[in-house]
This record gives C-alpha cells, structure tokens and sequence, in this order.
C-alpha cells in the first residue's frame, strides 16, 4: 500500500488511530456484550442453512409466521418509518429546522430495511429465490407480491437517500451533484412506496379474519399499520436523537441541548397527532367489527394492555410534555410509543393470530438469539458509519445545502 | 433540486420552471406505476365452472376406518408405514394436516355420552382459494376441473398460503434446509386421468366420499337431506366462502364436530380487493400531490430567503 494509502485508511477508516490503537478502542464493556449475542446468533444462522428452518425454530403448521417475521420484518420496517416522516417533513412541508435530523433518520430507516429484509431471507424457506415473485413468477393479485415489490423499490430509494453521505466521505464531487438533482424525485416517489408497503403490510392479514382474534382483525388494517408506523417511526427517532445525543455528544458541534429539545418537542406533537389517529381508527375498528363482546376475555385485557400502555399513555405522555414544555416527557412518551409499536405487530403477526387453534408458538431460544444478533448488526453499522460519514455533522467541503 | 436555494436574486424565474419540472415528475412517476405489476385493480375471479369437479363426504357414513388415510399415503408416496394406518390409537387426539398426510380422519364426540362422529380433513379446494390469491410467486393454481394445486419450483417459502388458508390445511417440510415445499391435497390432481378418481374417494368401502361433478354431487346431496329428516339441513361447502369443491352432510350440527362456523359467503380474497385497488390511485395522485405540496413550499422558502437578503 502507497503512504498516500495507508494515510487515508488510517483518517477514514481508523478514526486516526493505528491498526492497534484502533483494535484496543473497540474493546467496551457493550460490545463484548454485543459480541457475545453474535458469537451465539451468527453460528444459529449457519445452522438454519445447513438443517433448515425445523432444527431452529419453533414454527409448526399451525403457526407458520414466528418473531423472525413478527419482530425483524413487521415492527423493524415499522420503526424505520422515521426516516420517510422526516423527508417529508423537511423536504416537502419545509419544516428545514429539522434538517440537522434527516441524514440519522434515513440512516436508521435504510438500515431499519435492510435488515428486516436481512431477517426475511433468513426466514423464506428458499430465500435464493427472493427476486422470483419480482422478476420469474409473479404473483400480482397477492398483497405480499405487492409488499416485495413496493419494499425492493423503497431499498433503493433508501440507499439513493443515504448515498449522500457515503460520497461525501469519499469526496465523490460529481456523484454527489447527480445524486443531489434527483434528490426531490427520489423523495417523492419514496414517500408512495412506504404509504402502500406499510399499509399493505396490514393489508396482508385482511384474508385471515378467521384466524385473527376480532380485536386485532379489522377492515382498516391497512390504515392502522400506517398510522401506527408514522407514530412508532417518528418516536424512534426521538429515541435515536437521544442515544445519539448521550454516545456521539462530541460530534454534534452545532446541535446545542436547547435546539435539541425544541426539535424533540416538535417530533412529540408530530408523533402525538400520528397516534391520535392511530387510536381513534383502532377504537372505530372494534365498534365498526362490533367485538365489544370480546373485551371481557382474557384476550381482551391483553387487548386493553396494548391499547391502554401502548397508546394512551404515551398520548397522555406527549400531551403533558408538550403543555409543559418537557422534552424528557417527549422522550417517555417516545420510548413507551415504540414499545407499543412493538406490542401491536407481536399481537397481529404471532400472538394474536391462530388463537383459536390448539397449538401455541412461542419462540426458541435459536429464534431470539438471532433476532438479537440482527439488532447488535445494526447497531454496529450504525455506529461505524456515524463515526465515519457525514451523518451527524457537515463536513466543511459540503455544506448543507439540500 | 436547485444547488442555490438560499441566493434568490438570480432564482426568480426558477420556481416556475421547477414547478413544471416537478409536475413532470409527479407525471412519470404516476405514469410509470401503473405499469408495475401488482397495481392489478381487476384481481382474478374465478367463476365456478360447470364441469368444476368435487368430492361429497357423508359424515354419516365414515366407519373411521382410515383406508383413505392409507389410499392417499400410498398415491402421493408420502413414505409412511401402512402399520400406521392400522392402529386406533391416533383416535386419542385431535390431528391436524402435515407435510407427510394430506388427509386425517379426526374422531369427535359432539357431546357427553354421544356416539362418535369421524371427520375427514383435507384441503377443500376452495372456489376463489385465498392461497392462490397470497401466494406472490403464482405457486398455487385453482384448475378449471376444481384441484387447488401447488408448484414447488417457484415457491419462495414465505407461508403465506399456509397462514391466509382458512382451512388451516397447508403444511411445510421444515425439516428440508435445501427444498423445502407446501405439501397439502391436490384431489390428485396429477393421475386422476389414470385413476378416475381421487385415492381416497376410489377406496372407500363406506361409499362415504363419492366424486363427481360438482353440481351433481350437490343434487345429490340434496335428494339425501330430503330423504331422510335425519340430516343437518346444511350442505357444508355449498356456498361458504364462495362454494368450495369439498362437500359435507351431516346427521350432527357441524359446530359441534370441529367445523368453523359463520363462514362467510364471500369468496375469501375479496377481502383484499378494495385495498389492491386503492393501490393505483395513491401511485397516481400522492406523487402529484406531494409536488404540488413541495412547489408551494419551495416558492414560500424562496420568497423568505428573498426578504432575508432584503
Ligand atoms: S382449503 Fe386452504 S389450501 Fe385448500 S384451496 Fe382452500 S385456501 Fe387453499
Ligand atoms: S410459501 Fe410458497 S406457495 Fe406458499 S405463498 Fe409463499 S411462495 Fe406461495
């Protein structure tokens, strides 16, 4: 390697430490922690491909779908909506006060995505075949060929979105102005595919009204998914501003605590007015499905637990933040909407669904360390490229000028 | 967009020219979505044909003596035992469809003290299925002559089909890491022409499934509800989810035996055709919309920066 080289992996990938210096940083108390959930999903992941999917799971005839779709595919691209509700915001809306926020939201998004589709593969059955209902046998009357279609274009958008970044820190000069005039069509169009996957995520449950629980099954699946997902997206970045904010503090040089909270509040009542509707649709749900009866079951109180802690507390959470002008309320009310979140896709996509049906999935201990191990894979890139890119701050050569 | 945003002075002509720009944009995006797949606003229908083929199973009948069970391990080279199908013991629980047994006769007591009822499951090869309406790879087909089939080579492995099926009946090779397929009745499909009949309806000594065309056998079953006041006044499959191409009569309520009631009559995947197609219509008016939303931000943020400058 030339000097030239070794100077340039050293600045950019080495955050200007030797090779050793570097290796001994990563040493931390969280990521031996986070090493020790790999060091056990990664050789699960192995495992899944050479004995398939019954040696690993728990998954049955009955009980087809388990938490790598529940939790890595339904509530992963649910929570990586922040990153459309923030373009929009800023680039449509002209919310531009919120810009210093866009580059981690849409970081978090694609990786949100990429990562659900990561889970997804791990799943199908033949994953080497995913591009078959795109490109070889296409099944077009299908809500889930719809999902794969609206999902493969929004990837790309998401990555278009990102690249940015990435082209800055190579100083990728002519990438970055081409990538910059189609900036708006990319938005644009980006903001369709996410209005019709998320809702068509919902949609896809619209054929099962025998195997949903009627407190879950409703007509307005589609619009509940997608109400819920602006809420839970917008949420998730307020959490991610925070986590940010406490790890990567040094980087943000021009985001002092006070536009921080003003920014945070701002996402509050955005996400407070996503979940207002979001509650209102799900309680017209039930008095238009007429499952009032159902409320006083055992499934019903699981039901209020989802409903009660899911939604109205972090309404109530976000409405006295934003009256008293708390933004650690904001950041309850936050954390609380994307557990919620997390709640409502667990209950529609495994809990809920084949509840009257003899056997009950609950997922293996293989299950959960994988899921684990997808969550530590992003957290690493996350933090690697935030370290690196040009995310949280502007480098000097390219001011913000979107 | 435009690099200079904030230096207005020389952008005064600007707006309108991205405005077009924009409106472009909104236009080919909202010309070109249609033109994805899947927008299909017009699903298939499939109407019920008349030479549709099916099987009548008289509850009434069945002995339990599990020959069809046998019958269909055989024709379909499931690869289980024939030992198997001699034993009783299977009666002590309730089983379900997997991928090694397309059919199970389940025996139910429909109350205290009641003799017993044998119920014979299997696909039932619904009218308008909802697994060909899920799956997104065009894996499952329902044939003119009434089979529901299933085509591993496209099948991506998603279990869609298994989990919208409201039957429940489709079942998967967990156990295949490199193969793995949707195993579930086919009527069998693939040598009915050899055999003229389904296994499971050629060797029933109960005459208890006899196959045929569809609207024969409903005739058929009709004469005997009428016969004999005996019957449930009730051809289970006639019109539930749109007709089905698995027909059962019954001497007790069928709720009482394991069948899921207040079906409704409407073929299943009409429940996703309103949301399909809504489809072409967000492609078509939101990239509109949102350019419309962004021109008039942009002239906003414009005419600010202007004042600013000023
Ligand atoms: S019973 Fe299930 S598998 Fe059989 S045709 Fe109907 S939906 Fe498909
Ligand atoms: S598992 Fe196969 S057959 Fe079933 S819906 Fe998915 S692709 Fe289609």
């Amino acid at each position: 390697m030339t000097p030239e080289g070794r100077a340039w992996v050293r600045e950019n990938i080495l955050l200007g430490q030797s090779v050793r210096d570097y290796l001994r940083s990563l040493v931390t108390p969280w990521n031996l922690v986070g090493a020790a959930i790999v060091a056990v999903g990664l050789p699960v992941i192995i495992a899944r491909f050479i004995w398939g999917l019954g040696a690993t799971t728990n998954l049955s005839n009955t009980n087809p779908w388990g938490i790598w779709l529940g939790f890595d595919m339904f509530f992963g691209v649910a929570i990586a909506t922040g990153g459309f509700a923030m373009v929009v915001g800023v680039y449509i809306l002209g919310r531009t006060e919120y810009k210093p926020m866009v580059r981690p939201a849409i970081l978090t998004g694609f990786l949100g995505y990429a990562l659900a589709v990561f889970g997804l593969a791990i799943d199908l059955g033949r994953p080497w075949r995913l591009p078959y209902p795109l490109f070889v046998s296409m099944g077009t009357a299908s809500v889930m060929f719809l999902v794969a279609e609206h999902l493969f274009l929004y990837i790309t958008i998401q990555f278009l979105e990102f690249l940015p970044a990435a082209v800055e820190w190579l100083r990728l000069r002519a990438v970055r102005a081409w990538l910059h005039r189609i900036h708006i069509g990319a938005v644009i169009l980006g903001s369709v595919l996410v209005m019709g996957h998320q809702s068509a995520l919902g949609a896809l449950f619209l054929l099962m009204p025998t195997r949903l629980h009627p407190l879950w099954y409703s007509p307005y699946l589609p619009y509940l998914f997608f109400a819920s997902c602006v809420a839970g997206g917008i949420a998730m970045l307020v959490v991610e501003s925070l986590v940010s904010h406490k790890v990567f503090g040094h980087k943000l040089s021009h985001n002092d605590h006070e536009t921080i909270d003003r920014l945070t509040l701002g996402l509050g009542k955005a996400a407070m007015f996503a979940l207002f509707a979001y509650l209102g649709l799900k309680l017209l749900s039930i008095a238009h499905g007429m499952s009032w009866n159902h409320i006083f079951t055992g499934w019903g109180a699981w039901w209020a637990v989802e409903i009660v802690a899911g939604i109205a507390l972090p309404s109530v959470l976000f409405l006295l933040g934003i009256w008293r002008e708390s933004a650690t309320l904001v950041r309850w009310g936050s954390v609380v909407t994307v557990l919620g979140l997390l709640l409502n896709r667990m209950n529609v996509a495994v809990i809920a669904l084949n509840w009257n049906l003899p056997d009950r999935y609950v997922p293996s201990w293989m299950e959960i360390a994988v899921s684990a191990t997808l969550v530590v894979f992003g957290v690493w890139i996350f933090r690697w490229i935030v370290n690196r890119m040009p995310i949280l701050n502007r480098l000097p050569e390219f001011p913000d000028h979107d | 967009m435009t690099t200079n945003t904030t230096n207005t002075s020389c952008d005064k002509s600007v707006s309108r020219k991205d405005f077009l720009r924009l409106m472009f944009l909104g236009g080919a995006a909202a010309a070109a979505t249609p033109l994805l797949p899947g927008t299909a606003s017009a699903a298939p229908r499939i109407e019920l044909h008349k030479d549709t083929l099916a099987v009548l199973i008289d509850l009434s009948r069945c002995i339990g003596c599990r020959s069809c069970e046998a019958a269909c391990n055989e024709a379909n080279h499931l690869g289980n035992h024939p030992a198997e199908y001699e034993s009783d013991k299977v009666f002590d629980e309730i089983r379900r469809t997997d991928a090694t047994h397309f059919t199970v006769v389940n025996k139910r007591i429909p109350a205290e003290g009641a003799a017993p009822v044998f119920v014979k499951n299997q696909c039932m090869h619904c009218s308008e299925p909802a697994c060909v309406s899920a799956c997104p790879a065009r894996a499952f087909e329902k044939n003119i002559n009434g089979a529901v089939t299933y085509n591993p080579d496209v099948c991506i492995g998603c279990r869609y089909c298994m989990q919208a099926c409201t039957f429940a009946m489709p079942a998967y090779e967990y156990d295949s890491a490199f193969d793995p397929r949707v195993r579930k009745c086919e009527m069998c499909f693939h040598n009915i022409d050899k055999q003229g009949a389904p296994a499971c309806a050629s060797i029933c000594p109960q005459d208890a499934i006899v196959f045929g065309r569809r609207e024969v056998l409903i005739e058929e079953a009709r004469k005997r509800l009428e016969k004999d006041a005996g019957y449930v006044k009730h051809i289970f499959g006639e019109k539930e989810l749109g007709g089905t191409s698995v027909l059962y009569i019954s001497r007790v309520p069928f709720d009482q035996i394991g069948f899921p009631t207040n079906l409704p009559l409407e073929p299943m995947p009409k429940a996703t055709y309103g949301f399909l197609s809504t489809i072409p219509v967000l492609h078509i008016t939101l990239p509109v919309l949102l350019a419309g939303i962004y021109s008039v931000t942009r002239r906003r943020d414009d005419a600010r920066a202007e004042d600013d400058h000023e």
